[in-house]
C-alpha cells in the first residue's frame, strides 16, 4: 500500500495504491491525517485510480477523512474508483456525503 | 450438495491474513474462470468475513479462522468462514447497515451489506462464547463455452 501526496496553492491530490483492507487501512489513515493536520488544505482528492482492492474498510477511511478535512475547514473528494471499488461505494452511499469523480 | 473440489484453510487471527485468504480464494477460483466482476465479489465478500472475524471474534485475544472454498456443481461457489471467537449476541442487529460495534477504529458496519449483496445466499450462525460460522454462496455465470 503507498500513499503518493502532491499539492499545489492549498489543493492536494493523494494517490493511493495497492489493496484497501482492515489490515493496510490504519497506516494510510495515519499519513492522510498527519498531512490533513499539518497542511490544512483547502481541499484534499483521494486518487483510487491504482488501487486494486477494497472492502468496506475504504469506506471508514474515506467517512473519517472526510470528517476531519471538514473539521480543518476543507473538503475531500474520490476521484478514478475502479468499477468494482464504485459498486462498493455505491453500496455504501457514500456519495451523498462525499464527490465521487 | 454435490462437491466438485474444495480447499480448507487454516490462518491465525491476523489482520495480516486478510489478504492471505483473498489470495487463497482468488487461486481455487481460476479453475472456474470467473468474470472479473465475480471474482472481485467474491474476493470482497471473503475478506469481509475474515476481517468481521480478525477484528470482532477475537477482540483482545486471538484464534483461529477457517475458511472452506468449495466448487459445487452448475459452477456454484460455496464459502465458509468459521471461528472460535465471542459470538455475536444480536445476528439481526448486527446485519443491520451501519451498525458496528468499533465506530472509533472507523469500521463503517457494512460487512454484511457487501457479503449480501455480492453474494447469491448468506447465512451467520453465532452462539455466545463458542463462535460464528459465515456460509455464502454464488452462483458463477456461464461465459465463452
Amino acid at each position: 500500500m503507498k500513499v503518493d501526496i502532491r499539492s499545489d496553492r492549498g489543493t492536494a491530490v493523494a494517490v493511493l495504491s495497492g489493496e484497501i483492507d482492515h489490515h493496510n487501512a490504519r497506516a494510510v489513515r495515519d499519513e492522510l491525517d498527519r498531512y490533513i493536520v499539518a497542511a490544512q488544505p483547502r481541499s484534499l482528492a483521494i486518487d483510487m485510480g491504482k488501487i486494486t482492492f477494497m472492502d468496506s474498510s475504504g469506506i471508514g477511511l474515506i467517512m473519517g477523512r472526510s470528517k476531519l478535512m471538514k473539521e480543518c475547514g476543507g473538503i475531500l473528494e474520490v476521484r478514478n474508483p475502479q468499477p468494482y471499488i464504485r459498486r462498493v461505494l455505491k453500496l455504501s452511499g457514500i456519495e451523498r456525503i462525499v464527490k465521487v469523480n | 450438495m454435490e462437491v466438485i473440489n474444495s480447499i480448507k484453510f487454516t490462518m491465525p487471527s491476523l489482520s495480516v491474513n486478510e489478504s492471505a485468504a483473498r489470495a487463497v480464494v482468488s487461486s481455487f477460483l481460476i479453475q472456474t474462470d470467473p468474470t472479473v466482476e465475480e471474482l472481485s465479489d467474491i474476493r470482497t465478500a471473503v475478506s469481509e468475513a475474515v476481517t468481521n472475524a480478525v477484528v470482532h471474534a477475537y477482540r483482545g485475544t486471538s484464534g483461529t479462522i477457517e475458511l472452506t472454498v468449495k466448487l459445487l456443481k452448475d459452477r456454484e461457489i460455496y464459502i465458509r468462514v468459521k471461528d472460535r471467537g465471542c459470538g455475536i449476541p444480536d445476528i439481526s442487529k448486527a446485519m443491520e447497515p451501519l451498525f458496528t460495534t468499533a465506530p472509533e477504529e472507523e469500521r463503517s458496519g457494512l460487512g454484511f451489506s457487501v457479503m449480501q449483496s455480492f453474494m447469491d445466499k448468506l447465512s451467520v450462525r453465532s452462539a455466545a462464547g463458542k463462535g460464528t460460522t459465515v456460509t455464502m454462496r454464488k452462483r458463477l455465470s456461464y461465459h465463452g463455452d
